[in-house]
């Protein structure tokens, strides 16, 4: 960190207590004040990193790194200059001095100091809290030593059945372990659902296999001779029987700096601030969930916290206005609980005056929606069980206070059933993301008044949707109406040949049977000669309906050029090859035979990211003898070139594996051979893992598979490359001949409704109702396609052939692998090599390189390897 | 570079010897038949040239130069063959530029990473009679 020598004496001194989720968004807030370079900001963290993601914690688990989780962008703290001072705690703070005193012995001088050291989790204090084997849930650290210990343990318990809880509770239970809830209130989450809401969220946490005992406290915690915990004592006498427990009984300001250096603190603590988020004392400030806030509440979410933090930057930067003073805050919730969706907003329990409900429930559906109403007529909260699709616009809906314009019924009965009605309009008020705070009315200036065309661009601009994300469909909403309003229109069709979209186009030639582009073309489309991005898409919508060898007839020109030859084309003009190896799993002679072929062709061989061996640097001409031996041999074609299933990746599991639950091997080689060949609207990547440690990294996969002690976990919508995106869990502990029915279904439908280079990420963020409209199609048939989507699979399975092995049988399709029509045999003399660690790579334009000529490339040995 | 046949050319009726002009003589390519609707092919001249040859889907003949002025590499003959706004357009299969097949100008972008414009000879293409000779 650089001190400013010189400068130093004239600037003022801000110290920041807690590098938490609001302290970290308070130094934003603040290097942004026009009078922030007068101030000299240091930090003092107790944590040994900086600001991360703590909502998102839980996702540590399932993969997302510490890193992935950081708040503080790369340079942020460097470029402003701030001195952020990592595991060094305030210990005390003298007022009449302004100094705080920290762990390490340093005494730093402040002119304004700010508290945001968040809380801590409350332990109750029963006999044997303490012992070996019991854990709070905050911290990256509690993570690691809750995953270490979950190692060596079978039974989990976790106290308390609240938000956190039951996001602890699933978390254990991805670990592996038989996990209980114990609950002392009558129902599960009782802060936010009431008892119907409860009663539905608790069957469907049970669903997921946790054991919830509400109406239970913890009494005791009993150990053994080890002094590690061995049961949990209960208030009805019972004893349930825990190696590891999780304490998530609710938290506690940590007020205590404050309690100490006289300031004010509330009577169930939080340092008591004013409308300014500053305490008693006006050179000290209290934010996030360490203060009482001016309405007499201590918040535990997030996105209070960071209104507070915007006050107190403002406030210290005098900048405040009225309207950013912080007089109180939403407390709306949704629970990121996989498997079980729950939410509410505003006045949940209906405590206003006057209010009356409106309430839907379907317990076979497993769906429970209730919204309380006012007198006016107006929205003001509710609770959402098992369907939170209208979350995104109830909550500013209930924040605007307005009466409603619909019948409030039409709000939360299912679309089927409720009377057409156009959109439900917002007012421009309404708080469209809570964490940021913006308004609809921002997200339409930023699409009109700062050409913001997308939602990424939105998000950039104003910030929205880049917390917990719960917005960012109604974001999609907005925008795509606010360009339409403004003239642009929002064209969905493929390209200038069709007005139509991927899906769309799908339909047309699936129900009227069409079978070749120019027919398509002279019926549906708008005349001209199709183009390089309507004809691969046809090309790839006939191939996923079956319609013979992709290189047959009409089809065989449409295909881009990696389809065209079968191969990936490469930066020189050459191709590689790319065989089949189902699962990863190959034999000793499979592997020389690859070796072989390789060498006497003279190509350059590489391990791909993707489990499978790459051959680079084959030319037209030599592609159909490379086939013939790999064929011969029995390999297939990987489909490198297609957008269609490229690998099933597998970890080696149970066979060998000390910790595999099942065999991933062989159900990754089932699924490989069962989709091979399959044509889709872009590539398609899976993965099956023999445990929940996921080395073959199935959730970074369209589908991915991990093994569980009961079946198989099915994942769907991952995504690597560009925009990573971790997959949803669709359906828990199935069998394998369920599995197998799923995503078939699960793939038809991604088929048959996906635009064109749309991966299942991409498309799961985007339809309507997202995953768990994918679930009710594919497992409760709500679409009644379930039939169809099974016939289409069947018939993909029943006629795959090879298309190398189909190429090679027929002479026709053979012909147009030529350099030159005219000069078959002649090498293309644009392509030359130089050797490279022994093996042959492109020459750059500046080298001399070599022509690989037939008859070397013919030969046994290539020359650079004759040593 | 003389006359360029974009004639359409009721496919089927028509047979005989693709023949390209490389200034001096025709080379003959292949037999009208052998040509995809929609594909192109490479055709090495008589001085050594490599020229991309296409036949759309109503049977016009287009010849180009093979190489993609983007990649450098000598790819054209195997993109795929289309129209944009009536144009008959080639697509580069290496980072897709869209090139007018009639004058070779690129249509994405107007000069090549090399500053180069981005535009490719375009060659004389003609059907000679099966009897005709060159
Ligand atoms: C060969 C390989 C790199 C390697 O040497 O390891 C590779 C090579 C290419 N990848 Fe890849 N990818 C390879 C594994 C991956 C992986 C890892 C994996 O599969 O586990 C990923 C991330 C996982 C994923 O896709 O979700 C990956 C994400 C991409 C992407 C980004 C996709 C996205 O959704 O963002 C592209 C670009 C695209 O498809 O638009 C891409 C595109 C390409 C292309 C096709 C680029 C191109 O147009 O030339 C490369 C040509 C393939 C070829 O054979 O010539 N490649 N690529 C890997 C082949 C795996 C295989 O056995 O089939
Ligand atoms: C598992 C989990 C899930 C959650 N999910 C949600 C959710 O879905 N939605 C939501 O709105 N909220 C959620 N929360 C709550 C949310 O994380 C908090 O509201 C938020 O982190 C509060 O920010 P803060 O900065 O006030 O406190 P914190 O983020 O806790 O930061 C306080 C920091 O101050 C440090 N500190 C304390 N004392 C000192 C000292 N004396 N000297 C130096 N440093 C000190 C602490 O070590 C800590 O790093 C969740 C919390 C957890 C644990
Ligand atoms: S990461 Fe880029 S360079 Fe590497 S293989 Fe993939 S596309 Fe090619
Ligand atoms: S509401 Fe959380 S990101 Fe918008």
């Amino acid at each position: 960190m650089t001190t400013r020598p010189g400068a130093a004496q004239s600037l003022k001194d801000l110290v920041l207590v807690g590098h938490g989720m609001v302290g970290q968004r308070f130094l934003e807030a603040f290097v942004e004040q026009p009078g922030a370079a007068e101030w000299r900001v240091t930090v003092l963290a107790e944590e040994p990193r900086a600001a991360y993601d703590r909502v998102h914690l839980t996702s540590w688990f399932s993969g997302t790194s510490a890193e992935e989780l950081s708040l503080t962008p790369a340079g942020f703290l460097a470029e402003h200059g701030i001195d952020l001072r990592l595991a060094d705690p305030a210990t005390a703070v003298d007022r009449a001095a302004r100094t705080v005193t920290c762990a390490s012995g340093a005494v730093l001088r402040y002119d304004a100091l700010v508290l945001a050291t968040g809380s801590y989790p409350f332990v109750p204090p029963v006999p044997g809290h303490d012992a070996a084997g019991c854990h709070v849930y905050r911290t990256i650290e509690d993570l690691e030593t809750i995953r270490d210990e979950a190692a060596a343990s079978r039974i989990g318990v976790v106290v308390g059945g609240g938000l956190l809880g039951l996001e602890a509770a699933g978390a254990l239970t991805a670990l592996g372990l038989e996990t209980h809830v114990v609950e002392f209130a009558p129902r599960l989450m009782a802060i936010q659902v009431d008892e119907g809401g409860g009663r539905l969220l608790q069957r469907k946490i049970e669903g997921l296999g946790v054991n919830v005992h509400t109406g239970a406290g913890t009494q005791a915690i009993l150990t053994g001779e080890d002094g590690r915990v061995r049961a949990m004592g209960l208030s009805d006498g019972r004893e349930l029987p825990a190696d590891l427990v999780v304490f998530s009984a609710g938290v506690r300001p940590r007020d205590q700096l404050a309690r100490e250096c006289g300031l004010p603190v509330g009577e169930r603590g939080g340092i008591v601030v004013d409308e300014r988020c500053r305490t008693r004392d006006p050179h000290v400030y209290a934010i996030g969930e360490c203060a009482l806030a001016a309405d007499g509440r201590v918040y535990g979410l997030v996105a209070p916290g960071y209104a507070m933090a915007e006050t107190a930057a403002r406030s210290l930067a005098d900048e405040l206005r009225e309207e950013h003073q912080f007089t109180g805050a939403d407390t709306s919730t949704k629970l990121k609980l996989l498997g079980v969706d729950v939410a509410s907003f505003g006045d949940a329990h209906g405590a206003t005056e006057g209010a009356v409900d409106v309430l839907y429930s379907d317990s076979r559906a497993g769906i429970y929606k209730k919204l309380v109403i006012g007198a006016e007529g107006q929205l003001l909260g509710g609770v959402l069980v098992g369907d939170t699709e209208a979350y995104g616009l109830l909550r500013p809906l209930a924040m605007g206070g307005k009466p409603l314009q619909t019948a409030p019924e039409q709000l939360v009965l299912p679309s089927g059933l409720a009377p057409a009605s156009g959109p439900i309009a917002l007012p421009d008020e309404a708080v469209v993301c809570s964490c940021h705070n913006v308004s609809k009315g921002e997200i339409r200036a930023a699409v009109h008044e700062q050409g913001c065309a997308t939602v990424p661009e939105v998000k950039k601009c104003t910030k929205a949707g880049t917390g917990c994300g719960s917005c960012v469909k109604l974001l999609g909403t907005i925008v795509t109406e606010e360009l339409e309003a403004g003239g642009v229109t929002v064209d969905r069709s493929l390209c200038e040949h069709f007005g139509h979209t991927r899906s769309e186009l799908y339909e047309i030639v699936r129900v009227a049977g069409i079978a070749d582009f120019s027919e398509l073309l002279d019926r549906h489309g708008r005349g001209g000669e199709g183009c390089d991005v309507c004809k691969p898409a046809v090309a790839s919508i006939l191939a996923s309906l079956n319609n013979g060898h992709i290189l047959d007839g009409e089809q065989g020109a449409l295909q881009d050029t990696n389809d065209h030859f079968l191969a990936n084309l490469q930066r020189n003009g050459s191709y590689s090859v790319v065989p089949r190896i189902p699962g990863g799993e190959i034999t000793p002679e499979g592997l020389i035979t690859i070796g072989e072929i390789a060498r006497d062709h003279g190509l350059y061989t590489k391990i791909t990211g993707g489990q499978r061996i790459d051959l680079f640097g084959a030319s037209v001409d030599q592609l159909p003898r490379i086939w013939r031996r790999l064929v011969d041999a029995g390999f297939e074609s990987g489909h490198a070139y297609g957008k269609s299933l490229r690998t099933v990746k597998s970890c080696v599991g149970e066979t060998w594996c000390r910790y595999g639950v099942q065999d991933s091997v062989g159900l990754a080689i089932e699924l490989e051979l069962r989709y091979r060949g399959l044509r889709s609207p872009h590539k398609l990547k899976a993965a099956v893992s023999g445990c929940a440690r996921e080395c073959a990294e199935a959730q970074g996969k369209d589908f991915g598979v991990i093994a569980t002690s009961a079946g198989w976990n099915l994942y769907i919508g991952g995504n690597g490359g560009m925009t990573p995106r971790h997959a949803d869990l669709l359906a828990a502990d199935l069998d394998r001949e369920t599995l197998l029915k799923t995503i078939d279904r699960f793939l038809m439908f991604y088929i048959r409704t996906a635009d064109r280079l749309e991966r299942t990420s991409v498309w799961l963020d985007r339809i309507e109702g997202g995953l768990e409209h994918v679930r009710q199609v594919v497992l409760e048939d709500s679409l009644g396609i379930c039939a169809e989507l099974d016939a289409l699979m069947d018939r993909h399975v029943d006629a795959y052939q090879d298309e190398w092995a189909a190429v090679l049988a027929d002479p026709d399709r053979l012909r147009r692998f030529t350099s030159f029509v005219n000069a078959p045999g002649t090498p293309d003399p644009a392509v030359t090599f130089v050797p490279e660690r022994g093996q042959i790579r492109p020459a750059r334009p500046d080298e001399d390189g070599r022509i690989l000529t037939p008859a070397l490339v013919a030969g046994p040995r290539l020359e650079v390897r004759s040593a | 570079m003389t006359e360029t046949l974009t004639r359409p050319l009721s496919a089927g009726a028509v047979t005989g010897e693709v023949e390209i002009l490389d200034g001096r003589a025709w080379t003959r390519v292949c037999p009208f038949e052998e040509l995809t609707p929609g594909r192109g092919v490479a055709v090495l001249s008589a001085s050594g040239e490599q020229v991309a040859v296409f036949r759309d889907r109503s049977g016009a003949l287009y010849a180009v130069d093979n190489r993609d002025p983007f990649s450098g590499a000598y790819v054209l003959s195997r993109g795929i063959v289309g129209s944009r706004a009536g144009v008959p357009t080639v697509a580069s299969p290496m980072y897709k530029h869209v090139f007018d097949l009639r004058d070779g100008r690129c249509l994405d972008e107007e000069t090549a990473p090399d500053g180069r414009p981005a535009v490719l000879r375009v060659w004389s293409v003609r059907v000679a009679a099966p009897e005709g000779g060159r």
